[in-house]
């Protein structure tokens, strides 16, 4: 579990690319309300496996929607957290804290979804 | 002590029964199976608060679009978009697609939180609606963490102090498919469209409203374009303006009967009577004088199609094409077990809405089948729907039997001004038509049992024949009648046989007295006669007494 500096939710875009939207490229947006256990466990695994997954080819925006929460209806958010898939297409969401890195992956189409064996 | 705050619904009848609306501040429960009504009840909660109470709403839809909810109330003459643009609704609809979603460790529902904040916040809500929470059950998986979830949103709507609306399903067995009503406890009400005898009716029934008294049964509602209405019977206010003016019932003597010459404007009639005693003619005839003084008519039948109404009543000299043609009649047909009566009730009143009828006739009430009880909401309600308007309606109601009341008489009795009672009398091998007048509120009438006829003019009333033995009508009446005039003629020649009699018996005596006085006459002159000579003989023997004695004494 990872803390992070209460500064860092409340500015609603923080990217973390080392270059611009190229083609293939995972434009993802968090959606949390305030600085919950729940949201800042979100935010630091989200980091953790962009950077084992995506190195280089990614861009998060996190956005509290205590802040701006006329932004809620736009992207149908009930649950928090929920990260969105905005690019590529199509829209994907993954809910909850994010802590089970293999459903994240398959959620984001990062990683094809396993076969059920048994 | 502080009582229990209302919220008013707005909608005619409930706040009636809920002695106010819903509880204030707090979440309600509406519950019920499909296609009963739940949503439009929500919406109308809403656009009432905002057309009749200024209170700004939400609508948080679970199920249907803004869009296709704006295009499904329309229909109810709801404009939402105006609401939404004028910023006193907010509408905002919640899709969760399951097989778009991945669930990866814990989370919460605080996006709804902070989206129903935000709703109700760009509004200033104090109504809230949502319809229906529990679809989150089929689109989220973790059901513990959802009502939990759940729970906390009805403590934190209480919190925020909105007037809420929950919609659910019905379950099996239970009030709402996922037991959300554990949760919501404060008021309960429960949403039925059952189907007796092939007919559908839509009930509502208040469950539960803790800390307030309310209507406990089940009342009949219903859906048109005016929006939602229930029927309590309480509901049925009396407050109509009265009117002192009357309305010809088409039949002069029957007018004649009534005190005040006719039949009070806006007032109810019934015409009670057995098959074939021409009620629906007196409806016509009534229909007929209206039309003829100017007046629109609207005669809802549902027993005979307009056409064939038009013709029958031709056979009794009373032609109603004419008026149709004018545009003054407007028949509206339909076979009454052809929807609910609440749909009855709601077409009636469109009709009335549209065409504007000083009155209206409605031929036979007794066509609708169906639980009293239902039957006789119906007509309360549209008794007083007629009333409200000024309406002057007349009914028709055909009676089973000679002496009983139908059902449907003796639910509705109370609620007519005017009892027509039309009848057969069955004697000598005949059946014979009389009427008579039960009753006629608030004015004197006459308590005469009339008999009547049905010609080529119309109807026409016999006075009738009150006798020792009862009252006789057809040829009973007639044999009665003659029987009489030849009874009359014989005491007349009776008195004149003994007038005669008196006058031979006078001039007879007269006659006896005149021979009497002549003998009497002839008697007297004779007795006259023989004094005379009596005299004169007595004069006689004088003067010879005289003589002689002269002679005597001269020869001295």
């Amino acid at each position: 579990m990872t803390t992070k500096n209460p500064a860092e939710l409340n500015g609603t875009k923080r990217s973390t690319t080392p270059r611009e939207n190229g083609e293939g490229d995972f434009n993802l947006r968090l959606y949390v309300a305030g600085q919950t256990p729940k949201s800042l466990a979100a935010i630091a695994n989200l980091k953790m496996l962009c950077e084992d997954h995506l190195a280089g080819r990614y861009t998060i925006e996190v956005i509290d929607l205590l802040v701006k929460p006329q932004l809620a209806a736009g992207d149908q958010i009930v649950a928090l957290p929920t990260l969105v898939r905005r690019l590529p297409p199509p829209l994907k969401r993954v809910i909850g804290d994010l802590s089970n890195t293999e459903r994240v992956l398959v959620g984001l189409d990062i990683r094809p979804r396993p076969l059920v064996t048994k | 002590m502080q009582r229990l705050e209302k919220s008013a619904t707005g909608i005619a009848g409930l706040d009636e029964l809920t002695y106010g609306g819903l509880p204030a501040g707090r979440p309600s429960l509406i519950c019920g199976g499909a296609g009963c009504g739940k949503t439009i009840f929500a919406i109308t909660y809403l656009v009432n608060g905002v057309a009749k109470y200024g209170e700004g709403g939400v609508f948080m839809s679970f199920e249907e679009r803004a869009v296709d909810l704006e295009e499904n109330v329309a229909s109810l003459g709801y404009d939402l978009s105006e609401m939404v643009a004028d910023r006193r609704l907010a509408i905002d609809h919640v899709h969760i697609e399951r097989s778009e979603i991945e669930q990866s460790g814990e989370y919460d529902l605080e996006g709804l939180f902070v989206r129903l904040a935000h709703a109700i916040d760009s509004v200033g809500a104090k109504r809230v609606v949502l319809d229906t929470i529990e679809a989150l059950f089929s689109g989220l998986s973790d059901t513990a963490m959802l009502r939990a979830e759940i729970r906390r949103l009805f403590a934190w709507l209480k919190e925020r102090g909105v007037t809420a609306i929950i919609t659910a399903e019905r379950g099996d067995g239970t009030l709402t498919r996922y037991g959300i009503e554990e949760y919501v406890s404060d008021c309960v009400i429960l949403l039925d469209n059952r189907v007796v005898d092939q007919v559908t009716t839509r009930l509502l029934r208040v469950v539960k409203y803790r800390g307030s008294a309310h209507g406990t049964n089940e009342y009949p509602f219903l859906i048109d374009a005016e929006g939602i209405s229930v029927l309590p019977i309480t509901s049925a206010g009396l407050g109509h303006s009265i009117s002192e003016g009357t309305i010809s019932t088409g039949i002069p003597d029957l007018d004649e009967m009534l005190g005040a010459k006719g039949y009070f404007v806006g007032s109810s009639i019934l015409i009670s009577g057995l098959a074939g005693t021409g009620k629906s003619t007196f409806g016509a005839s009534f229909v007929d004088s209206a039309c003829g003084q100017g007046k629109r008519a609207l005669f809802f039948a549902f027993e005979e199609s307009p056409d064939q109404i038009i013709r029958n009543m031709k056979s009794v000299g009373i032609d109603l094409r004419r008026h149709v043609d004018a545009g003054v009649l407007a028949f509206e047909a339909a076979r009454p077990s052809l929807y609910g009566f609440e749909m009855h009730l709601a077409r009636m009143n469109r009709d009335i809405e549209r065409f504007k009828p000083d009155v209206i006739v409605v031929d036979p009430i007794s066509a609708f089948r169906g639980p009293a009880f239902e039957i006789h909401a119906t007509l309360i309600r549209l008794a007083d729907i007629c009333k409200s308007k000024g309406i002057t309606a007349l009914f028709t109601s055909l009676s089973l039997s000679g002496d009983g009341m139908s059902e449907s008489d003796r639910s509705v009795s109370s609620l007519m001004d005017t009892w027509l009672s039309l009848s057969d009398v069955e004697a000598n091998g005949e059946r014979n038509r009389v009427l008579y007048l039960l009753k006629s509120r608030g004015m004197d009438h006459s308590k005469q049992l009339r008999e009547y006829r049905l010609s080529e003019r119309g109807v026409s009333l016999i006075d009738a024949y009150v006798g020792p033995e009862g009252v006789l009508t057809g040829t009973a009446r007639l044999v009665q009648e003659t029987r009489e005039r030849r009874a009359a003629l014989e005491r007349q020649q009776a008195t004149e046989r003994r007038r005669r009699e008196l006058l031979r018996k006078r001039a007879a005596v007269e006659r006896e007295i005149e021979e009497k006085r002549g003998a009497l006459d002839v008697e007297e002159e004779e007795l006259r006669r023989l004094i005379a000579q009596e005299e004169e003989r007595e004069a006689g023997i004088g003067s010879e007494r005289s003589e002689l004695a002269s002679i005597r004494g001269a020869r001295l």
